[in-house]
């Protein structure tokens, strides 16, 4: 391996690193703005000089490190006068028409110019002449710009062109008419919002969260988004009982450093239209009631009901442990009606664990030279998942095949068909996406839940199923054969077998049960996601912290707390289980779901045997092993998944129809509500002619 | 001998009659010293940290910016605020609470504020008499800097020159 030395430390690199990696490696502290690890260099904002020596000596004058690739023997001088004079040299320049408002901008506190003027710049500035002003543009509902602030480090076009793949936003001009400039409408991605976490300085800061709270406020807790099924790593900046932010977290594995739009800024709905205490239905209206009247009306309907007439549906946010709790009290009455599949997707029934994981792992993405797309459409259902399929695209060695209703995920896809049958096509090797996936080294099949949520969801499964063996997606240390869920909890549910029992009902039976008098309770874990009027006729109990579609028909309601109020588990896509931490209490006498259970099982007189939360996880890693293991995927081996069977001609069809709002939280939200109109608008028209 | 002498001078309160000799001696030559307060009141030095009040610009528009500086330095965590985009888009607080039964008069937050809003003027007669007067708004806060902006103002260019 080729040596540096950095600063009389040597220091081995590997080829191709620029000689602020290697600086790094050697824990030389450089200042940057407009290098970023994940985005092409520009080598623009100049802040990153060093002094080179070579063979030759020293060189005549600083070199911009992110720019200049090490070379074998080079020795980099971070630490001299001159690098010191440069550094000072460019921050003055930088601050010429830096307008110097920290105290009203919202970059205040954690803003990469103040500190980097605070450790590298002079104490004050020989430029007396006026400073320029550039124009506000317009950015969207999510991000406001304070123009006269941008230092032209062009990281927000780099992202927006590179990561999120929306040729939106450029500079024009050059030198003192330089500006970042749109075309004048909403940037058209779901990751828009990491364009505020890019900018060093306060020229794009969160438009929801503008002038709310300084940095130094905020409660920080590291958590887990629950917004979609990636199960993102985020922060959650919380001050007194409201959440006011969240960030993302680094994880390489998941999320990198991005987040998507709704897991960032759907939170104000979680202020919105709470459940914050226990309501009974009374002449056919809810009333506000304490716990133990509550608790009254779900004893004695449930002691009076029998164990085949009642039945449980768990919702798309629920963690773990909440999901075992109801499993757990369920199986003491005896019922076998459970379901955690609101969308009726076919999936779990028996059968391998590898049948609704996301097998490849987000990060395994990036060894794929052929993705078929079956029924999904991953730029709405997992925004992140989609940028590790665009990162991979980039590097121009993949191929992306459509089987479904097209959309424009931001990088080129060949739509082959629109459903099943196209499947069988490719089985028998008919299309171009069989071509190619013959060639392919490692092939990768994402089936989502628009192929599973069919009637012939099993043998959709099945199918693709048998194209991954066909074609080699399943190797030793490989598997191709992907499930890509859009609920966070979905997978936690399937992997405890929160599903129908033998001879038990699922979710279809349960409201087909419902309507004809054969169910007469129905407990709903955050349930709303399916059309709960028809519901009506048995008696409903909503659990859950917003009054959504579960709650207007539920006949009691039981106040539960959002993911960030509550110490739970979620298992992503692919199967990693993470932790979520509690941010913030839940308001009123709203619970942690899981007491929730427990306390209503002792007033059931059939006490769940778990009194804290470590004897509940300790329950439940012994039910289900893995389920122990944090941040880790358990291996799942592989069967060939689904029942193969006769499938319609029916399309396959999109199971998001609005981005921002699919879960309560987003619906309640103001932020989302501005964003559907601002993003959906098209969509919505072409809804409103649909229902005309 | 020196021994003798101490506890003679002890025994016969010679220092006590000297210090009221002194003091009989200043009741008639010595310079006044006390006011007679509150019909008169000492001089203070433009610097004096009284109670504190929110200033405005000439114009009648608040000073203060919502930059929370004061906030975050006051150490006695006296001062409260939250802000929001007022509705022509400015940075404003939409409270501004001062505890003045916690503040300890220490001058960080009017040395802290960039714009000069935050201001410890030269009040010092504001005791109340209940406990919850003394918990300062935005309103009030603002209504002293309406008060005693002359005051202030003519304490902060006096000052001016020595910052």
């Amino acid at each position: 391996m080729p040596k540096a030395i950095v600063d009389g430390v040597e220091v081995e690199f590997e080829h191709g690193m620029s000689v602020l990696q290697v600086a790094e490696l050697a824990g030389a502290e450089i200042p940057r703005f407009c290098y970023h690890d994940r985005l092409s260099v520009a080598g623009n904002c100049r802040m990153c000089l060093v002094e080179i020596e070579d063979q030759r000596g020293r060189a005549p004058k600083p070199a911009a490190s992110c720019a200049l690739p090490c070379s074998d023997g080079l020795m980099v001088h971070t630490r001299t006068d001159k690098v010191k004079k440069a550094r000072e040299g460019v921050m003055e320049f930088l601050l010429l028409n830096h307008p110097l408002d920290c105290p009203i901008c919202d970059q205040g506190g954690e803003c990469d110019l103040q500190d980097q003027a605070q450790a590298f710049g002079r104490d004050g500035s020989r430029f007396a002449e006026n400073k320029r002003a550039v124009e506000e543009k317009y950015m969207g509902p999510l991000i406001k710009t304070i123009m006269t602030r941008c230092i032209q480090c062009t990281r927000c076009v780099r992202f927006a062109t590179e990561i999120a793949g929306t040729e939106d936003i450029g500079l024009l001009n050059r030198g003192e008419h330089a500006e970042i400039s749109t075309i004048e409408q909403a940037v058209q991605s779901e990751m828009s919002g990491n364009l505020v976490d890019i900018c060093p300085v306060g020229a794009l800061t969160s438009k929801p969260y503008a002038f709310t709270a300084r940095p130094w406020e905020l409660r920080k807790t590291s958590s887990i988004d629950a917004m979609d099924a990636v199960g993102s790593n985020i922060r959650i900046d919380a001050r007194g009982r409201s959440v006011l932010r969240v960030l993302p977290r680094l994880h390489e594995d998941v999320n990198e450093e991005w987040l998507a739009d709704k897991s960032r800024h759907a939170i104000d709905g979680l202020g919105r239209q709470r459940l914050d205490r226990p309501y009974v239905r009374e002449n056919g209206k809810l009333r506000p009631a304490s716990w133990d009247e509550a608790f009254k009306a779900v004893t004695d309907k449930f002691n009076a009901t029998a164990a085949d007439r009642i039945a449980a549906i768990a919702g798309d946010q629920c963690d773990a442990e909440s999901m075992f709790a109801l499993k757990s009290l369920m199986e003491a009455k005896g019922s076998k009606n459970m379901d955690c599949r609101q969308d009726g997707a076919v999936l779990g029934e028996g059968g391998n664990r590898s049948g609704w994981l996301f097998n490849t792992t987000i990060a395994g993405l990036e060894e794929a030279d052929v993705v078929v797309l079956v029924g999904s459409n991953p730029r709405w259902e997992a925004p992140l998942i989609n940028a590790r399929i665009r990162k991979r695209f980039l590097t121009g060695e993949l191929h992306v095949f459509g089987v479904g209703a097209p959309h424009d995920l931001s990088y080129q896809t060949d739509w082959v068909g629109a459903g099943p049958q196209t499947l069988s096509d490719i089985l028998d090797g008919r299309t171009a996406a069989a071509d190619a996936l013959r060639n392919a080294k490692k092939p990768v099949i994402i089936v989502g839940q628009g192929a599973l949520a069919r009637e012939d969801g099993a043998a959709v499964l099945n199918m693709a199923g048998q194209i991954a063996e066909k074609y080699g997606a399943i190797q030793d240390d490989f598997n191709g054969f992907n499930v890509l869920h859009t609920a966070a909890a979905r997978v936690a549910g399937l992997d405890m077998g929160f599903l129908p029992g033998d001879g038990g009902k699922g979710m279809g039976e349960i409201i087909a049960g419902a309507q004809s008098g054969e169910i007469e309770m129905v407990y709903l874990l955050g349930a709303d996601e399916f059309d709960t009027e028809a519901l009506r006729n048995a008696f409903v109990v909503y659990q859950g912290h917003h009054g959504d579609a579960g709650a207007s028909v539920a006949d009691v309601i039981l106040p539960g707390s959002a993911y960030t109020e509550k110490n739970g588990m979620f298992v992503n896509t692919e199967g990693r289980v993470q932790a979520s931490r509690l941010a913030t209490f839940a308001p009123g006498d709203a619970r942690e779901d899981w007491t929730i259970l427990r306390a209503l099982s002792g007033a059931l007189g059939k006490p769940l045997p778990f009194d804290d939360l470590g004897a509940l996880r300790q329950a439940m890693v012994e039910a289900v092993p893995h389920l122990g293991g944090v941040d880790q995927i358990a291996a799942a081996g592989w069967a060939l998944p689904g029942v193969a069977g006769a499938m319609q001609d029916a399309a396959f069809e999109p199971v998001i129809s609005n981005y921002y709002m699919t879960c309560p939280i987003s619906r309640t939200s103001k932020t989302m509500a501005e964003c559907t109109e601002v993003y959906m608008a098209g969509s919505l028209d072409q809804a409103r002619e649909a229902a005309e | 001998m020196s021994a003798l002498l101490s506890s003679l001078r002890s025994l016969l309160l010679l220092e006590l009659v000297r210090g009221m000799g002194l003091t009989l001696w200043s009741m008639f030559t010595g310079r006044r010293v006390t006011v007679n307060y509150p019909y008169e009141k000492g001089v203070l030095s433009p610097r004096f940290r009284g109670e504190h009040a929110l200033r405005r610009y000439a114009t009648g528009e608040e000073r203060c910016i919502a930059c929370k500086l004061c906030e975050a330095i006051c150490p006695a965590q006296a001062i409260t605020i939250e802000a929001e985009p007022r509705e022509d888009g400015s940075r404003r607080t939409t409270r501004y609470d001062i505890d003045m039964t916690k503040c300890i008069y220490c001058g960080y937050c009017q040395e802290a504020c960039p714009v000069d809003a935050i201001v410890q003027g030269p009040n010092y007669e504001f005791s109340t008499e209940t406990r919850a007067e003394l918990y300062y708004n935005k309103d009030k806060l603002l209504d002293n800097g309406d008060r005693w902006e002359h005051l202030i103002a003519a304490n902060i260019a006096q000052d001016a020159a020595y910052r």
